[in-house]
This record gives C-alpha cells, sequence and structure tokens, in this order.
C-alpha cells in the first residue's frame, strides 16, 4: 500500500514508525501544532492519520487534507478528535480497547501500594544512607482499605478484580448500576468519595466527566483519602488538587496523567505523599506492540475494503 | 490473694524492637521494664545481676537471643518475639529448658504481600525512576522514558508457599500472572504448578519472589546458578530474610545484566550502609520496612500486651510456635 499516505502525529514509538514506514507512505511530526507548510506540501497524499494520546485532531487539521479517510488512534482514548467533524466528513475513527486494560489497571495498583507504602521515599531514604542513623517511619496498609472506583468498564473493572485480591472492598458510580457483582453502588462521586479511602479515576473523558473530580469530591475524600489518576488529566480540577494535597486536606495522590501534559504543577514535587508518572499507563514493550498491531491492521483493512476491527465511528 | 502493694510483672526487653518508643509509655504502665539496650554495663553482666528472677522476655526479630543469653535467664519460660522469623532464637535450647516461644503469626502477611507485589510491578513497571523522571523536570511528552514489562500472563515463582507466599500468589494471579512455587512440602489445596527443584522454578519462571524462612537449606538459596536459570528479563524479589540471597552473586549477576532487575526489602547486612545497588536503575530498596504500617504495628502490639497479661495470668498464650 505505498501509494497510501500515512501521517503520524504524537510521541516515537520505534516498532510502529518502522511498520508504517515499512507498509505506507509514511510522514512523521511529532508534535503539535504542525506547521502550515507541512500541511500545504504534503495535503493530497495524506490518507490517513496514525494518533497518540494528547494529540488534538480538530478542523485545522482536518480541513486541509481533503483525503483523509481515517484516523487511526494509537490509544483508547479518542477524547482529543473532534468527532463530529470527523462524521460530518465521513472519517473513520478507530482506536485500541481492551489491549492495554490490564496494563492501565496493573498502573492504577501499583500508584496505591507506591503511595500508601511509600516506595520511592523508601528507596531514596536507603540510597541516601539514611537507614543507619534513622528508622524508616511507619506506612499505611493497603490490603482492606476500601477503594471507590469512578467508572466500572473494563478497565474499572479489571482493577476492581486486583484490588480485590488485596481484600479491598470495591464501591463504584458508573453511568448505570452493574448487576452480577457484589461491588456497592453510589449514584454521586462525592457520596462514592466519602465512603472509600481510595477513590480511582477510570472513566472516559467526555464533558459530562470534565472536573468529575472537583473541591467538594476532594473534601470528601479528606485528609486520610488517597486520588489514584490513571484516567485523562481533564477528569480533575488540578488546581484544586494541587491545593489539597499542599495543604494536608488530601492524604495523597497518585497521578499518570495531568491537564496540560508534559506540564505537571511543580508544588507535588516534595510531597512524599504523591507519586507521578510520566502517562505510562499502558506503556510496556508487549502493550505498546499490541496495540501497534491493531493501529496497523484496522488500516490495512479499510484500504482493503473491509470492516475496520475497532471502530469508534 | 495479691496484696494491693503488689509489684507490676517484670519483662527484659531486648533489642528494642522498632518503634518500641512508641508503646513504651503504655508499657511501663503495665510492666516493669528492663531495658537491655541501654546499659553501660556489658550484656552477660547486666543479666546476670538483674534478671535471674525474670520470666518473660520480649524481643526484636534482629536481637540474638542465643544460648548464652538463654543460660543467663534462668527463670524464663516466655519468649515474645514481634517477627514472624525464629531465625535469630536458639530454638534448641527453648526446646530443652521448655521455655515458649510466641511470635507474630500471620498478623503481618497481607502486608508483607502487599510489598512485595508493590516492589514487583515497580521494578517491571519502572514506577520509582517514572516518578524521578517526572520530578527531577525530565519529562518533554517525547516519549523518551523508558518502556516497561507486562506482568501478565508472566510466569511468577514463589520459593516457600506459606501464609506470606499465599497471600503474595493471590495477589499477583489478580494480575494475570501465573503460579508456581517450590516449597518444603506440596500444597495440595492449590492449583498452582510445583517444582520440587529450585533451579527449574527459575528455569520455569519470570520473576521468583522468596517468601520462605532463613534456615540452614535455604541460606544462600539464591545462588549464581539459580539467577542464570532465571535469566536476563528475570526479576526476584526478596522480602524474607537478605541470606537466602547470595547478595554478591545478585550484584554481579545485575551488573552484567544477566538478570533483569531486583526489589529487595532484605539484605545480608542491615542497615544498609553502602552498596552497588545504590547506583543501580533497575533495582528498587527499601529498608525492611514489609511489615511496618500503623496498623499492622497496632495490631502487633496489641499481641504483645494480651500474650503478656495472659502469661502472668496463666491463661493460654496466642501465636504459639510448635517446638517439638
Amino acid at each position: 500500500m505505498k501509494n497510501i499516505g500515512v501521517l503520524m502525529m504524537g510521541p516515537s514509538y520505534g516498532y510502529l514508525e518502522q511498520e508504517l514506514e515499512r507498509r505506507f507512505k509514511f510522514f512523521r511530526y511529532g508534535s503539535q501544532p504542525i506547521p502550515r507548510d507541512f500541511i500545504a506540501l504534503h495535503a493530497e497524499s495524506i490518507h490517513a492519520i496514525v494518533s497518540c494520546v494528547g494529540m488534538i485532531i480538530d478542523a485545522r487539521l482536518i480541513d486541509p487534507l481533503p483525503n483523509l479517510k481515517i484516523i487511526a488512534c494509537f490509544s483508547v482514548g479518542v477524547d482529543c478528535i473532534d468527532m463530529k467533524k470527523c462524521a460530518e466528513k465521513g472519517i473513520r475513527v478507530t482506536n485500541t480497547p481492551d489491549v492495554p486494560n490490564a496494563e492501565v489497571a496493573d498502573t492504577a495498583i501499583a500508584l496505591m501500594i507506591a503511595v500508601l507504602r511509600r516506595i520511592r521515599v523508601c528507596d531514596n531514604f536507603v540510597r541516601n544512607r539514611e537507614w543507619l542513623s534513622n528508622e524508616f517511619p511507619l506506612t499505611t496498609k493497603l490490603s482492606g482499605k476500601r477503594v471507590g472506583i469512578i467508572g466500572l468498564g473494563r478497565i474499572g473493572t479489571a482493577i476492581a478484580k486486583r484490588a480485590e485480591a488485596f481484600n479491598c472492598p470495591i464501591s463504584y458510580i458508573s453511568r448505570s448500576e452493574k448487576p452480577n457483582n457484589s461491588y456497592k453502588y453510589y449514584s454521586t462521586v462525592t457520596e462514592l468519595a466519602s465512603n472509600c479511602d481510595i477513590l480511582v479515576v477510570a472513566c472516559d473523558l467526555n464533558p459530562e466527566t470534565r472536573h468529575i473530580v472537583n473541591r467538594e469530591v476532594i473534601e470528601a475524600l479528606g485528609a486520610r483519602g488517597v486520588l489514584i489518576n490513571i484516567g485523562r488529566g481533564g477528569h480533575v480540577h488540578e488546581p484544586e488538587l494541587v491545593s489539597a494535597l499542599v495543604e494536608g486536606r488530601l492524604g495523597g495522590a497518585g497521578l499518570d496523567v495531568f491537564e496540560d501534559e508534559p506540564h505537571v504543577p511543580e508544588e507535588l514535587f516534595g510531597l512524599e505523599n504523591v507519586v507521578l508518572l510520566p502517562h505510562v499507563g499502558t506503556n510496556t514493550v508487549e502493550t505498546g506492540n499490541d496495540m501497534a498491531d491493531l493501529v496497523l491492521k484496522n488500516l490495512e483493512a479499510h484500504f482493503s475494503g473491509k470492516s475496520l476491527l475497532t471502530p469508534v465511528l | 490473694m495479691e496484696s494491693t502493694g503488689e509489684r507490676l510483672p517484670e519483662i527484659a526487653v531486648f533489642g528494642p524492637p522498632a518503634f518500641f518508643r512508641k508503646i513504651e509509655k503504655e508499657f511501663s504502665s503495665r510492666f516493669r521494664v528492663l531495658r537491655t539496650w541501654n546499659s553501660d554495663i556489658p550484656l552477660p553482666q547486666l543479666l546476670a545481676s538483674e534478671a535471674g528472677h525474670i520470666e518473660a522476655i520480649l524481643t526484636s526479630g534482629v536481637f540474638r537471643v542465643t544460648a548464652e543469653v538463654i543460660s543467663s535467664l534462668p527463670s524464663l519460660h516466655l519468649i515474645v518475639t514481634t517477627s514472624r522469623g525464629l531465625d535469630h532464637i536458639d530454638l534448641t535450647q527453648c526446646r530443652r529448658r521448655g521455655i515458649t516461644v510466641t511470635n507474630a503469626g500471620t498478623i503481618f502477611s497481607d502486608d508483607v504481600a502487599d510489598l512485595a507485589a508493590g516492589l514487583l510491578i515497580d521494578v517491571l513497571r519502572k514506577i520509582t525512576p517514572g516518578n524521578g523522571h517526572v520530578k527531577n523536570r525530565f519529562w518533554t511528552g517525547d516519549g523518551d522514558f523508558p518502556l516497561g514489562f507486562k506482568l501478565g500472563g508472566k510466569k511468577c515463582g514463589i520459593v516457600g508457599l506459606g501464609s506470606i507466599g499465599l497471600a503474595v500468589a493471590k495477589r499477583l494471579q489478580s494480575f494475570g500472572c501465573q503460579i508456581l512455587y517450590n516449597s518444603r512440602n506440596k500444597n495440595h489445596s492449590v492449583p498452582y504448578k510445583f517444582h520440587t527443584d529450585i533451579k527449574e522454578l527459575a528455569m520455569d519462571s519470570d520473576f521468583l519472589i522468596l517468601c520462605c524462612a532463613l534456615n540452614n537449606e535455604t541460606r544462600h538459596i539464591i545462588n549464581r546458578d539459580i539467577l542464570l536459570a532465571l535469566g536476563k528479563k528475570g526479576v526476584v524479589v526478596n522480602i524474607s530474610r537478605g541470606p537466602v540471597i547470595d547478595e554478591k552473586a545478585l550484584i554481579h549477576c545485575l551488573k552484567l545484566g544477566e538478570i533483569g532487575g531486583a526489589g529487595l526489602d532484605v539484605f545480608e547486612r542491615e542497615p544498609l550502609f553502602t552498596s552497588e545497588l545504590f547506583e543501580m536503575e533497575n533495582v528498587v530498596l527499601s529498608p525492611h520496612v514489609a511489615v511496618f504500617t500503623e496498623e499492622s504495628f497496632k495490631a502487633m502490639f496489641d499481641l504483645i500486651f494480651a500474650n503478656f497479661n495472659s502469661f502472668f495470668m496463666n491463661k493460654p498464650l496466642l501465636n504459639v510456635v510448635p517446638l517439638e
């Protein structure tokens, strides 16, 4: 399919780039915004975009590309794409659902343990030779803590399954109550937050869920509560979160996502009860390759006239 | 009938156990305490002059209750250790003298298993390095942070399937790991694959989690041979006792890339002052804290108080270690 032009946007991913280059006419632009002259030069040749987390695809990019037929997202979330525009123009959109669910869920649990048991602080304590002269303070037990999950989709369910193995009682909020589980359902996020020790954000980002974790929810979670965000930065009102942590009104946080990546509020850097990750939720060698394979399969299916494997639109 | 002027029972405390100062006041209100660690007099002399009548002692998991110490305590009937491990107590002498030993039992199993899982994920998914990457302002958004490795579908070899090993297995299974194990005996009530030989376990595993007691059979059981069998992508997690691993061999293998990484809460010499481990990015280190959470601390001291109270009232004790 060497006559099919595919533009890849977003951070580097070796395997995917190699394969796209091998199979298609490959264009690459890592960051945003893409300069107008780049677009003008290649506009007619671009039939597909492979997009990564954080890359905004809206009219500014879609309008100048007359032959754009499909946007294959190298992610589960499609919140950065103007879906209305795509629908208008008949542009197909695919994502990589399920592939990274386990890894994202693993990241959520990793953050819980890291925050409560202060793993990073322990590691520093040993490497800085503080163990010789000091006792490391007592940390907080994870097993048995109440875990509240916002969004009980596939990722939320995977998180629940893992937390249960740590003897954590599970409660949740979701668009609708899910039968066939022993988890407690709450109809508001504030109630959920009031009744759990660890609150995990695991839902989609859309206009209803933007800033779903706000001041009220943070206060309900409280000075001994911990927030874990493996969803999107936009789920949390970041300035409220930062001031609650700095002022001790929230017990701790494990964050893989931020409102304006890669910018992270520096007030969080010195806090021992906060663990920050550079949006690595799905970033394993194995998962990345599986997701890349799915992107490639979707592109090949589309341009061979076959059904898409994982269409969103 | 005891008179109201009866003195409080006396207990000698050795170590002292970590965080003893937190309960010292309450402890001293219920018992007279002979603090053996902060005397100017050498220990044998102190015990000879002060401890002849002492019936019960409290020890940390680190202080060595040797035959010599035991023989300096002619009235000793009870040793309460804050640890689960017993490698620091001369059990032969205890058996001979008819001394009862109580330990932590399974109070800490969940906390230890939580940390074991946490250390494994931290090494595989680079949680501690990731946090450093952000806090040191290295995150540029260009996919610059290295990828981690998946847990799901991997084979997790557990060495020692006691209460801690079982708790670790339960947690790692939920991540989609396949559980294999080596233990003194096969456990017929679990579906996990049993290996009679630890080298075969290592060859068949992607990770090894060490959950066994320290004794003559397990000292340095994880040696170069076993580490090479585990392989280049293998990860070792140790929450048992430092000497279960030949630490020099481990460091050598890590330096040469012969194994993938390690999560260590225990070391051959503690506290760890200096080590080539400090320079390595694919290891996560913690200062022997697997049991030290607020919740377990409270449960431990409730247990200790209960056992000493019961002892002095001739009531049954909890977590008695079978010495036969």
